[in-house]
């Protein structure tokens, strides 16, 4: 099938109004005739199940976790993009598109990305009009702080815990549709097939991880947001539970694959401190806004600070490395993430690491105390020259603003960042490749959506931070609920879709064989065991950098571990009850396959781009080298085997942007 | 370190459990306290044994999923956080350390450390919300300023994470301060004044159908919330409920 994705014609500023005004709408009466699916309840979900229900929809939303609340994207932290000029600093819609796409090295879709600046100021009022609490000035009005890749301040904050507020947002709005009743609930539940009936998605397979019962639930159409797939590296950070299964079961019934090899590895995490890991914590990039990233300029300081000889506190400014700001004087510590990233690594592969496993770079806050704590002193009419004064006056403001950042440090690692600076590591965070959609966020499946980070539209090959929380919120609120009317305007005398048909019967035989496979299999390794294993082989050979060789390396390695893991999987307990190692081996088994089509995805990228880093491909100061001929999109046609996946091109044409070389210098 | 774990057991809902022995050996105290529970289930899955169930997801802090009873404690001995930020430096070898779910009569248990807090999602489907359409016609975000004392109060309300840690450790099983909390959050901010009346009542009268008990103001709930959500909150409710009651 070849790819269309559906862009409208016009000049790109007027494409999205001009194709709300055309396509076809479903009138009030007849959206209570149509059922929509609603898979998980993050911001793109949880904000689209509630727009869908307001416009009259009935909407039957699911989550695996035990409220729509818990969804992951209440862990990110530092903001939302919005392009609201409300710092007066210049920004604009054609700003913020821009920044975006070159963030993403040229490799997302002009159209989808102008779309999303353009809906992003909404996003904010929408917010707000929730009841939002956003942080604001003395004056009453909204605040913003400055993250990497770009030139003006348009991040809109709630402390820490811009995620946790935004989706408490979209929450209260499912609630009140729930309270409705235009929504029906369904929480621990884990969806583990789409079904297709006369080629249109119809419905799903579903398990209750209460008491393992297999349902069938059908609709009119189906979305998928259900974020993304970093935890194929085994340690992210993802959540726990946040998997791939949603996705990869509609790509193997039919949705293309996009761009599985970018990934983006975030320059700030907390480094890993032994096998025991579970999972690696984020610090906000907001922190880059006052950390000052280092490593030490000698040696032999590095040597003293290992073994616990030497303080990065006593180590005078002239024997430090602030490498960004050496390298990249124009954004210095606010690079984008993927230049950020490949930095640290580079330090650290020298030798300049300052932990005990030789990973780890500083982010001080020394500077930023000082500077603060003297403005407070100034303003306060106190003495700028005491410095016990200065330190603590400063202190307060950064715990004002970065607190609960600083305390999760603390509670991990066991040490004070106030007083000593936070020693931080690149690790897997977001992936920006995902099910292809088309301009209207539909899959290559008629009635199968995908939205948020779940699909891969709108990043390119690296996001720029603060832009997943807003990606999320405009297919979810401003974006799907419009564009699949055009597709349900089709549906309005279909009436309800039996689920006692041989193509549920067929999904639903299919989850049930798997299930018993895998409770039965009675091997000798836990779930975990091949899980790690795979990370391993993910982060070793597709990580930060990556080469033809070991690639090809990772492929087989990938391939004979899935086979090891059929055989050999111990999974305790029964289908029939609660059984987390259960639904554990299902999402592994479902990583195992994606992990192999994102090796066979780098092998085919013959460049550099964003995240996607080929050692091959670089230009003489290590920077990333892209190559015209890969000004694609790589869309892969599931065929079996992830080795047997076909491959689709969707080129990308850049009409109103100029292509050039990507530089923060 | 060495440990002994004494872990209430229970298969399902309807089985009556027990508390059961496990010892562990070689803990690292810079593993989270999951992280342990993690070592020890997979020496269970490879003895054959059936694992613990438990509930976790972000291990960050931030979600509200993990709970626990810890040493009589909700979320263990370390205060301001929750279980999965809790680390196994707070212990010491050879100590016995006792693991049980949250109990409430509103919280059931599903399995093991599993509990149903389903009954903190209908508080909220009956008021927990600011009845606006997401039709991208609000007004611009500032044409509505906000004392930022206000909305930082707001904010520290809206902080609260659902884990219920605030029911578990009050004797009552009361939800006060949970409830209190959106409830305030939008008590204090003018989007929130229109639906002022109807949503506390409401709210209220859910929590006590789904069978929280009343608050007493021993302020324990305050000690334990992993969020440092203020009493504050909850005498705001009980004047906002006043309030209610008198226009009602």
């Amino acid at each position: 099938m070849a790819l269309d994705s559906k862009i409208p014609s016009g000049p790109l500023a007027d494409k999205w109004t001009k194709h709300k005004n055309e396509i076809n709408l479903v009138n009030p009466a007849n959206k209570r005739l149509i059922d929509v699916i609603v898979v998980g309840t993050g911001l793109a979900g949880g904000s689209a199940a509630a727009t869908l229900a307001e416009l009259g929809y009935n909407v039957k939303a699911f989550c695996f976790q035990d409220s729509p609340r818990r969804a992951h994207s209440i862990a990110a932290q530092g903001g939302i993009n919005a392009a609201k000029n409300y710092q007066g600093d210049g920004d604009s819609t054609y700003r913020l598109f821009y920044d975006t796409v070159k963030g993403g090295d040229y490799r997302s879709r002009e159209a989808n990305v102008y779309r999303l600046a353009e809906v992003s100021a909404n996003i904010i009022d929408q917010c707000v009009a929730q009841g939002v609490p956003f942080a604001r000035d003395y004056g009453g009005l909204l605040d913003n702080r400055s993250f990497g890749g770009v030139l003006v301040s348009r991040t809109f904050y709630a402390k820490g815990q811009t995620g946790q507020q935004l989706l408490l947002g979209a929450y209260s709005a499912m609630n009140r549709q729930i309270g409705r009743g235009k929504i029906k609930m369904y929480n621990r539940h884990e969806m583990l097939d789409v079904v297709i009936v006369d080629g249109k998605a119809r419905g799903i397979i579903a398990r209750n991880l209460v008491t393992g019962e297999i349902e069938r639930h059908s609709a009119h159409a189906v979305v998928l947001g259900t974020g993304g797939y970093g935890n194929v590296f085994f340690l992210s950070t993802n959540a726990m539970g946040s998997n791939v299964t949603a996705a990869w079961k509609a790509h193997k019934r039919g949705a293309y694959f996009a761009n599985p090899c970018y990934t983006q590895i975030h320059p700030t995490c907390i480094p890993v401190s032994g096998d025991h890991q579970s999972k690696l914590t984020l610090m906000s990039e907001s922190l880059r806004n006052d950390g000052r990233i280092w490593v030490p300029k000698n040696i032999k300081d590095v040597e003293a600070i290992r073994a616990g000889k030497l303080r990065p506190t006593d180590l005078a400014e002239e024997d430090r490395d602030y490498y960004l700001e050496r390298r990249y004087p124009a954004f210095g510590n606010l690079v984008p993430r993927d230049v950020a990233s490949r930095a640290a690594k580079e330090r650290c592969d020298a030798g300049y690491g300052v932990n005990a496993t030789g990973e780890a770079v500083y982010l001080d806050f020394a500077a930023a105390i000082q500077r603060y704590g003297k403005e407070q002193a100034h303003i306060k009419g106190l003495n700028e020259n005491d410095a016990a004064l200065v330190k603590k006056l400063g202190q307060e403001v950064v715990r004002t603003k970065y607190g609960n950042l600083f305390q999760m440090y603390e509670k991990i690692v066991d040490q004070n960042p106030y007083e000593t600076p936070m020693m931080i590591y690149p690790a897997v965070h977001y992936t920006m490749g995902g099910i292809w959609v088309d301009y209207n966020l539909q899959t290559t499946v008629p009635g199968l959506y995908a939205i948020g980070e779940a699909n891969f539209s709108d990043h390119g090959a690296n996001r720029l931070g603060a832009s997943a929380l807003m990606q999320g919120l405009a297919d979810g609120y401003f974006v799907l609920p419009y564009t699949i009317g055009d597709y349900l305007s089709d549906d309005i005398r279909t009436g309800p879709i039996s689920t006692d048909s041989p193509e549920f019967e067929e999904a639903e035989k299919n989850v049930r064989d798997n299930i018993n496979h895998l409770v039965n299999n009675n091997g000798s390794k836990p779930v975990d065991y091949f899980h790690k294993k795979l990370g391993k082989i993910m982060w070793n050979k597709c990580g930060m950098s990556r080469n033809e060789k070991e690639l090809k390396e990772a492929i087989e390695e990938i391939s004979s571990l899935r086979k090891e893991f059929w055989s050999d999987v111990r999974v305790p307990g029964g289908a029939d009850e609660f059984n987390e190692e259960l639904a554990k081996a299902g999402r592994v088994a479902d990583f195992l396959e994606l992990g192999e089509l994102f090796a066979k995805d780098a092998l085919l990228r013959e460049e550099s781009a964003g995240g996607h880093f080929r050692e091959e491909y670089q230009t003489e100061e290590g920077e990333a080298k892209r190559r015209k001929e890969f000004q694609f999109v790589s869309a892969w046609e599931y065929k079996g085997e992830p080795k047997d996946a076909l491959l689709h091109k969707e080129d990308l044409v850049y009409e109103n942007i100029e292509v050039k070389e990507r530089s923060y210098k | 370190m060495n440990l002994t774990l004494k872990i209430w057991r229970q298969k399902n809902a309807k089985d009556k459990g027990k508390m059961v022995n496990y010892q562990i050996a070689d803990v690292s105290p810079d593993m989270s306290f999951l992280e342990m529970l993690d070592v020890l289930n997979n020496q269970l899955i490879e003895k054959g044994d059936e694992p613990v169930a438990f509930d976790h997801d972000c291990r960050e802090g931030i979600c509200g999923m993990c709970s626990l009873y810890i040493n009589g404690e909700a979320h263990g001995p370390d205060r301001g956080i929750t279980t999965c930020q809790l680390h196994m430096r707070k212990f010491k070898d050879g100590d016995t350390i006792y693991i049980e779910p949250f109990r409430a009569k509103a919280f059931p248990v599903i399995k093991d450390l599993v509990v149903d807090r389903s009954a903190f999602d209908r508080v909220q489907h009956a008021g927990g919300f600011v009845s606006v359409n997401t039709s991208g016609n609000t007004q611009d975000a500032n044409a509505i300023p906000i004392n930022k004392q206000d909305a930082d109060a707001a904010f520290d309300a809206a902080t609260c994470i659902g884990c219920g840690a605030c029911v578990a450790t009050c004797k009552n099983s009361s939800a006060m301060l949970f409830v209190s909390a959106k409830v305030s959050q939008y008590a204090l901010l003018p989007q929130g004044q229109v639906e002022a009346t109807d949503r506390v009542l409401n709210m209220v009268k859910q929590m006590d159908e789904e069978g929280f008990g009343n608050c007493t103001n021993t302020g324990a709930c305050e000690v334990e919330c992993p969020k440092g959500i203020s009493l504050e909150n909850i005498a705001r409710m009980n004047r906002e409920y006043l309030k209610a009651s008198l226009k009602g």
